[in-house]
């Protein structure tokens, strides 16, 4: 492959989504900017449940960004703004769900499930290799060696 | 000699070999109950909270404000509609019915349309509301949650919501869950 066409295919296969609904919102500072950003691709619009505010174009969507945009302009931390949304829309607002006690099982049960499996594989291995090295006597290790031996003076 | 009582502390008991299937049946249900639930029915915040406050023009009066402190008194419904909206048109029916039903008054949001065209639309396909409220750009939509109309809330004497209902409310959706919900609340009241 020729380095133009790597080149091709790193870009069409790692290419971004162009956030084009986030323009037309002017901001002073390259700080609001990004928050603006990032808070919009946080939210979930709840019209086009798979989209954030930022990649959706659902009249809502517009709505609360217009609502966010104003939010950040006039200084509102990060916390305020998402608590401004879920108290209105709930949690289901956010695309990361909250660490709350209705979503522990939702947070633990990856974790849980990968512990429970590293320590069944634990201990299964380590009673296995128990068996492979402890409980052969020497007794037992002779008659194994004479037979190897038995088999190698065959050839 | 001592190598059987051993090799049988290796073997883990049989039930742990069902362990796996146990959980896949446990999560193929899990996933079926998941299936059946609706993606479009977000469970509202402001259930339990008062109603978020708003002031604004009136659709048949616009001179006149209409505001949350309206709604309190009697329990009442509060219905958020636009005449760009199908499902609200399909609901319209039933508003009717229910309005004549007499169970409670029924008061609408008329979100983000045009005031001409609601007015024309409950001239000639008759009038549910008591009073409606004019929401222009949405914002008062905002405060209480909107994001698919038709939605209908139960609000009671004081001003608490008790019930959010999201899409076109049927006939049967108002006699086995709105209906029901208004009576439990006039009887706690009336206690």
């Amino acid at each position: 492959m020729t380095s133009r066409s790597i080149a091709f295919l790193f870009f069409f296969f790692f290419s971004c989504q162009v956030i084009a609904e986030i323009a037309g919102f002017p901001f002073e500072t390259e700080a609001e900017e990004q928050r603006f950003r990032e808070l919009s691709t946080e939210l979930r619009c709840l019209v086009c449940q798979n989209q954030s505010l930022a990649d959706s174009n659902a009249g809502l969507a517009q709505d609360l960004r217009v609502e966010l945009y104003e939010q950040v302009l006039s200084g509102n931390s990060n916390k305020q703004i998402i608590d401004f949304m879920t108290n209105r829309y709930g949690d289901f607002i956010l695309y990361k769900p909250r660490f709350t006690l209705k979503t522990l099982f939702l947070w633990l049960t990856p974790i849980t499930l990968f512990i429970i499996g590293v320590v069944t594989l634990i201990c299964f291995s380590r009673k296995q290799g128990e068996y492979s090295t402890e409980q052969v006597s020497d007794e037992e290790l002779n008659k194994i060696r004479s037979l190897i031996d038995s088999e190698d003076n065959k050839k | 000699m001592s190598q059987p009582v051993e090799n049988q502390s290796i073997q883990p008991k049989r039930w742990v070999y069902l362990l796996p299937l146990g959980i896949f049946v446990g999560l193929v249900i899990l996933f079926f109950i998941g299936l059946e639930l609706n993606p479009r029915l977000i469970p509202s915040p402001l259930i339990g909270k008062p109603a978020p406050s708003f002031s604004l023009p009136r659709l048949h009066h616009p001179g006149e404000i209409f505001q949350e402190t309206d709604l309190q008194g009697e329990i009442s419904l509060l219905n958020i509609w636009a005449t760009w909206c199908p499902s609200c048109k399909q609901e319209h029916p039933v508003l009717m019915q229910i309005a004549k039903a007499n169970k409670a008054p029924i008061y609408g949001l008329y979100y983000k349309d045009d005031p001409e065209y609601g007015v024309e639309w409950l001239k000639n396909n008759g009038n549910p509301y008591r009073a409606n409220a004019v929401d222009k750009d949405g914002s008062v939509g905002i405060e209480w949650g909107t994001y698919g109309t038709p939605e209908t809330f139960i609000i009671d004497e004081k001003g608490i919501i008790q019930y959010k209902h999201v899409g076109p409310i049927s006939w049967q959706d108002w006699k086995d869950k709105l209906l029901p919900k208004i009576q439990s609340l006039r009887e706690k009241s009336d206690v």
